[in-house]
């Protein structure tokens, strides 16, 4: 089975560059271009030694000891949360900034939910001393507060949008108009591997890093790159995707993604879309999304704004349809106790989207020298909020 | 030829299109809308089929999308509503919308509804080429739809005669890279740019869209092209009307006279 991207830019039936002609010559040079650029060796160099000496990689891989005697499994933990920024965003917003300062950009523009994209770019754009301009939900502004601090702080320029939901998938159709209204100077850098080819297949590229680290450590630690299962949370699905990456041709490996149900998937309150999506064209590529009968695009809901997105990126559409990923759904209850679950346990506060993936371990029943890996996306401090208020700290 | 096709034919110049929303202001505004505007004088008329993420509009048009939704409307109530279209209006119509709407309706669903209904093209800006070309260009030909793309003063010479060569209305020129309703851009660059796509002497005629909203900048996109098309600028003032078909008359005099 392949499960990478054609020459089309669609992964099966998904993908594709469902996009107006204002915004085709760029994408049509990012596409010619790209995979050029990150294969000379001055790129390699520089994306290499930014990923060691600013982000900190390799990120550890951690053997969780009191949550393997509780589940019955050896559960590692990739520590994305411990990158620079604190979360693994910021792997791709390193490989995109020196994209487009190759590309001769000047500006960069992106959007953000939980706000960890928006600060990983307002970061790489302050270290390259380029102008930086976020579009963020107006809702998300309110519930990230101190993610806006920090691009604030880092020179970003953040704008509300107030259009739709004023969640994530405002922020995301903002961040395009904007590119349309500055087709040549401006860059815009994707948080997740969504939107029109080559986005997908780019960021999965730069997120891999999560997967070949792990593999590498794996065989360090157990001996056997091979795990039993790996897991990850999916909002638009690169954590997911860089760390299922290496693993997706290692057809014993159970690959497990873990989406936001909210309140209940069937509560009109959720963002699960496999469960509750359609095939469709979402920010510029065919994959599956929520929408209404007539294709109107359905409000999501999650707890967690990282998750609050109504698609999912066209690689994960394909996954999803010849079975190589299960999918799962994730209650806000449920990612809420896992949260306090593993701050208790092993004192690490994950972020709640992180979070979603480790609830499903409550779920699946293990063999004692099952070896799971688990993407830990991001740290807490950015929902501490959230946390105090669910459970009145 | 459908009635876009013959129109081009008789009317060379000073071609006025209007672009609107369905079921905005109100749900059943749409044929009441487009009658007034062939009185008033317009010469072909699109209508918009609302989408609730629509990438390349400006606030004026995602409001009377949003709007227009709120209302109810759908693309089967607005095929319901163009049942009537051809015992009233008698220029030539188009509709334009995104991709998801018309794909979720079915495309040859969609093509075949637009025939039936008297529609004569359809614009859909998140519509690839190559996809078009490849997959739903049979079901555009067979209902005797003209399928319109845009282009942009960053679009290549290649591009445009590509974009010719699959168009069989007109070829819809930005008046620059930009989201609906933004003024015009009226810098030299841009007139070269209107000069660099004709002197690839395209077999489409030319209509100038974005950033048009009065007698001004329709009169100077008239210097480049064969015509020009009001979008923002109508909704907006039928937005504000409480009385919005009776200022329809007015609107079009202002930028005709
Ligand atoms: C910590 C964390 N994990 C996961 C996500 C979801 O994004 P993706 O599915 O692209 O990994 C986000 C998004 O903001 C995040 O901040």
């Amino acid at each position: 089975m392949n499960y990478r991207v054609n020459e089309n830019g669609y992964y099966g039936d998904f993908g594709g560059a469902y996009i107006p002609e204002m915004l085709y010559p760029n994408i049509e040079q990012l596409k010619n271009q790209y995979l050029n650029i990150i294969a000379q060796p001055d790129f390699k160099a520089e994306f290499e030694d930014l990923l060691k000496n600013y982000v900190g990689r390799p990120s550890p891989l951690f053997l969780a000891k009191r949550l393997s005697e509780k589940y019955g499994a050896k559960i590692y933990l990739k520590r994305e949360d411990l990158n620079h920024t604190g979360a693994h965003k910021v792997n791709n917003t390193v490989g995109q900034i020196i994209l487009a300062e190759k590309l001769g950009k000047k500006r960069i523009i992106a959007e953000t939910g939980a706000g960890q994209h928006g600060v990983a770019t307002a970061t790489v754009c302050a270290l390259k001393g380029l102008e930086c301009v976020i579009y963020m939900g107006e809702v998300d502004i309110e519930r990230q507060a101190p993610n806006v601090a920090r691009m604030k702080m880092m020179g970003a320029t953040v704008i509300p949008a107030t259009s739709g939901s004023k969640t994530l998938k405002d922020a995301t159709n903002e961040a395009m108009r904007d590119w349309i209204n500055n087709p040549v100077d401006t860059h815009y850098i994707i948080g997740s591997v969504v939107g029109p080819h080559p986005y997908p297949e780019m960021v999965s590229l730069f997120q891999s890093i999560i997967s070949k680290e792990t593999k590498q450590q794996l065989i360090e630690q157990t001996g056997n790159d091979q795990p039993d299962y790996v897991l990850a949370c999916v909002g638009g699905g690169s954590n997911a995707m860089g760390m299922f990456y290496h693993f997706l041709d290692d057809e014993n490996v159970k690959l497990i993604a873990a989406e936001a149900a909210g309140l209940g998937v069937n509560s009109g309150h959720s963002a699960a879309t496999s469960v509750l999506g359609k095939e469709g064209v979402l920010h510029g590529s065919r994959t599956i999304l929520m929408q209404t009968e007539d294709g109107q695009v359905v409000e999501p809901y999650s707890i967690s704004a990282g998750l609050d997105y109504p698609g999912i990126g066209p690689q994960h559409a394909h996954l999803h349809k010849v079975k190589r990923v299960e999918y799962v759904s994730i209650t806000d209850d449920e990612a809420m106790q896992a949260s306090l679950l593993l701050s208790k346990m092993e004192g690490i506060i994950p972020a709640i989207e992180s979070a979603h993936a480790l609830a499903q371990l409550e779920k699946m029943t293990f063999k004692p020298d099952d070896v799971v890996v688990i993407c830990l996306s991001g740290r807490g401090d950015k929902d501490l909020d959230t946390f105090m208020k669910y459970f009145k700290l | 030829m459908n009635r876009l096709q013959q129109l081009f034919e008789k009317k060379k110049n000073n071609i006025l299109s209007i672009y609107f929303t369905a079921g905005y202001p109100e749900i059943g505004a749409t044929i009441k809308i487009a009658e007034a505007l062939e009185k008033a004088g317009a010469d072909f008329l699109e209508i918009g089929f609302p989408y609730s993420d629509p990438l390349a509009d400006g606030p004026v048009i995602q409001n009377s999308s949003q709007v227009a939704i709120e209302n109810g409307m759908t693309l089967k109530l607005l095929f319901q509503q163009l049942k009537d279209l051809r015992t009233r209006v008698t220029i030539p119509v188009l509709l334009m919308g995104y991709a998801n709407p018309m794909i979720q309706y079915g495309v040859a669903n969609f093509c075949k509804a637009a025939a039936d209904a008297g529609v004569d093209g359809v614009i859909v800006p998140d519509l690839p080429l190559n996809e078009y070309e490849e997959i739903y260009q049979d079901d555009f030909i067979k209902n005797g739809l003209s399928n319109v793309f845009l282009v942009t003063p960053q679009t290549s010479n290649e591009r445009i005669k590509k974009i010719d060569e699959l168009s069989n209305g007109f070829i819809y020129l930005l008046s620059s890279s930009s989201t609906t309703g933004k003024s015009l851009n009226v810098s030299d660059e841009i007139g070269e740019y209107y000069e660099r796509v004709k002197s690839l002497n395209p077999k489409n005629p030319l209509i100038i869209g974005f950033g048009i909203s009065d007698k001004n900048s329709f009169m100077r996109a008239n210097q480049y092209a064969n015509g020009a098309i009001v979008g923002s600028a109508f909704v907006k003032t039928i937005g504000n009307a409480k009385d919005y078909l009776s200022h329809i008359p007015q609107f079009i005099r202002k930028i005709r006279d």
